[in-house]
């Protein structure tokens, strides 16, 4: 897992001018494709050629279209089920998309009020809080995940939940650094002058203003979760078949790979295209927010 | 120094004895050890005669307290599915992975320090640019896919090396570099910030002011100072190592802790799954532990805040 630095975000948590992102190249790469990959999942059903969970045991394991042996009609192939691969491959956006989002929101709540909490009180909830973030980073994430999905039994949403309660540690660190600083700002204290409610400070004054930095955790932590699903999934204890995750994709035809290699080529290399796009648009955000610095 | 020591390792047990716990409700809540240790061809009555000869029919406080004190003995428990003493297929399968996550750190190592260096001395050159995408691409692919077209390449199409097992070092090359190449982008990273951090240092111009040969300002006053930090990352990326090892054994079908664990996971051997929960995370913290240590002796700071 990347270890973020809150000090590399914009300290004052101002929104990054668009102008500045667009003129980034990774960032524009990145988000492009991340679009593309959210774009296919939600249109999935119009764009997909085929049914991803219908069987054909006439066509199993037909390569894609630039091999001579190819099927009209199947661009990337079938796999051994005869199932359409570009189908099921488009349908695995889904999951990759849906558990990257839903991972982040569970994180995210958890890790922002955690850490917004710990450092706008400060004094012994800190302290508690502190110990609970450092406790979770001395957790092996992947093995503890693995061991409780194969535990309770894996499924999309044990999968989601078990990912979304492990990876909430950085966004806990980013929170409470940045609001530390920002609990003593001007307007902070003038708030407090004007008789506001502590909910209304962390609410409308502190939470806008560290949004920044808080969205870099986002991207790191989005592309970590995708990982881990794939990595659960590959495994056989992730997403359970006939779903179409990549990773149980890549783990269903290594049995095949070695006379049909794009069988696992492809899963992988949209996983790759995925995991990269979301890296990009991390580090250029982080570059955007450190140039305004 | 004494009271930040205290403080981490209390920490050290909290945790330990959190992830004990979780594991072992988790493993005593979420499916029957009875049934577990019947077996499939088990009848009710043989699950209902195990549970109170094992004690399953205790309070689950109890059977906690009898774990632990089990444990602490060195009494892992016996595998529901071979039978065998824990402690025994756990020992057997420590060299395999021990040896890999070496194996792997130093490939990690040996590709991150030169090339953060080289960056480093250049910034925003091509060879900059070369690592740092080196970098970005490195931490996007996943080390399964990876090991997989590593398989593809080197041990079907040009047939250099084994696939598959660990009965030679031979064996061990290809997961290797899986697994060092998932450590590999951030050590670079850091090395990269540390030299470019340490030869804008004012002791650093100094040094060359003096006329010092440039070989000797870099490695004798830059890199040393520029790894000190890099060292705590490779004892934390070295217990990243040992959770990743489940993936990339059960790739290579390397006969270590990771290939038992899997093989236990998939079959719901709680037993065996505790204990490697137990293991890894004990040797996961000891590595965080220390690395903090580390950070703490370089950097008073630290010692101060926490």
């Amino acid at each position: 897992m990347s270890a973020i630095d809150p000090l590399a975000a914009n300290p004052s948590g101002a929104r990054p001018s668009e102008r500045a992102m667009r003129r980034h190249l990774g960032f524009m790469i990145g988000a492009t494709v991340v679009i593309a990959f959210v774009l296919l999942a939600i249109f999935a059903p119009l764009v997909s050629p085929h049914d991803p969970f219908e069987q054909n045991l006439l066509l199993r394991l037909k390569p894609p279209f630039w091999h001579t042996e190819s099927q009209p009609g199947y661009w990337l192939g079938t796999d051994q089920l005869g199932r359409d691969y570009l189908s099921r491959l488009i349908y695995g956006t889904r999951i990759s998309i849906a558990l990257g989002f839903g991972a982040i929101l569970i994180s995210g709540l958890i890790g922002i009020t955690l850490g917004v909490v710990a450092g706008y009180f400060g004094g012994w909830i800190d302290t508690a809080i502190s110990t609970l973030i450092t406790t979770r980073l001395s957790l092996p994430v992947v093995l503890i995940a693995l061991a409780v999905v194969a535990i309770v039994g894996g499924s999309l949403t044990v999968v989601l939940l078990v990912i979304g309660l492990l990876l909430w540690d950085q966004f806990a660190v980013v929170a409470r650094t940045t609001t530390l600083k920002l609990r003593s700002a001007e307007y902070v204290s003038a708030a407090r002058a004007m008789g506001a409610s502590r909910a209304h400070i962390l609410v409308q004054e502190i939470l806008p203003n560290i949004r920044a930095p808080l969205i870099v955790v986002a991207t790191v932590e989005m592309a970590n979760a995708v990982l881990i699903e794939a990595a659960l999934s590959f495994l056989g204890l992730g997403v359970q078949a006939p779903l179409p995750s990549w990773g149980l994709m890549l783990s269903e035809g290594k049995n095949f790979m070695f006379f049909s290699p794009w069988i696992i080529t492809l899963p992988g290399l949209c996983l790759f295209a995925l995991t990269l796009a979301i890296n990009l648009m991390g580090d250029g955000l982080r570059d955007v927010q450190e140039a305004r610095r | 120094m004494a009271g930040f020591l205290l403080r981490r390792l209390a920490l050290a047990v909290f945790v330990i004895v959190t992830i004990s716990l979780i594991t072992f409700v988790l493993s005593h809540v979420a499916v029957d050890p009875a049934a577990g240790v019947a077996g499939d061809s088990a009848t009710d009555e043989d699950i209902a005669a195990i549970r109170v000869l094992y004690g399953f029919d205790q309070p689950l406080i109890t059977q906690y307290f009898s774990y632990v004190t089990n444990v602490l003995q060195g009494d892992l428990g016996r595998s529901y599915l071979s039978g065998e003493q824990v402690s025994d297929l756990i020992r057997e399968r420590v060299p395999a992975t021990a040896l890999l996550a070496c194996l792997s750190i130093v490939f990690a190592l040996l590709l991150a320090v030169p090339l953060g260096v080289l960056a480093a001395l250049r910034p925003n050159s091509a060879l900059d640019r070369f690592a740092l995408t080196l970098a970005v691409v490195g931490q996007a692919v996943p080390n399964f896919w990876a090991g997989l077209l590593l398989i593809l390449l080197f041990g079907v199409n040009l047939g250099w090396l084994p696939i598959s097992g660990s009965e030679t070092l031979a064996h061990f090359v290809l997961p290797a570099i899986t697994l060092g190449s998932f450590a590999m982008p951030a050590l670079m990273r850091l090395v990269r910030a540390g030299m470019i951090d340490v030869l804008e240092a004012d002791y650093i111009r100094t040094a060359r002011a003096m006329g010092l040969p440039e070989q000797t300002v870099l490695f004798k006053y830059a890199l040393r100072n520029a790894v000190l930090p890099v060292i705590s990352l490779t004892a934390v990326q070295f217990g990243f190592m040992l959770g990743g090892s489940i993936v990339v054994e059960s790739v290579f079908a390397i006969q270590g802790i990771g290939y038992l664990a899997w093989q236990s996971m998939s079959r719901a051997d709680m037993p065996v799954i505790q204990a490697i929960v137990l293991l890894i995370s004990l040797a996961y913290i000891v590595l965080t532990l220390l690395a903090d240590l580390l950070n703490a002796a370089l950097d008073p700071r630290i010692r101060v805040t926490r």
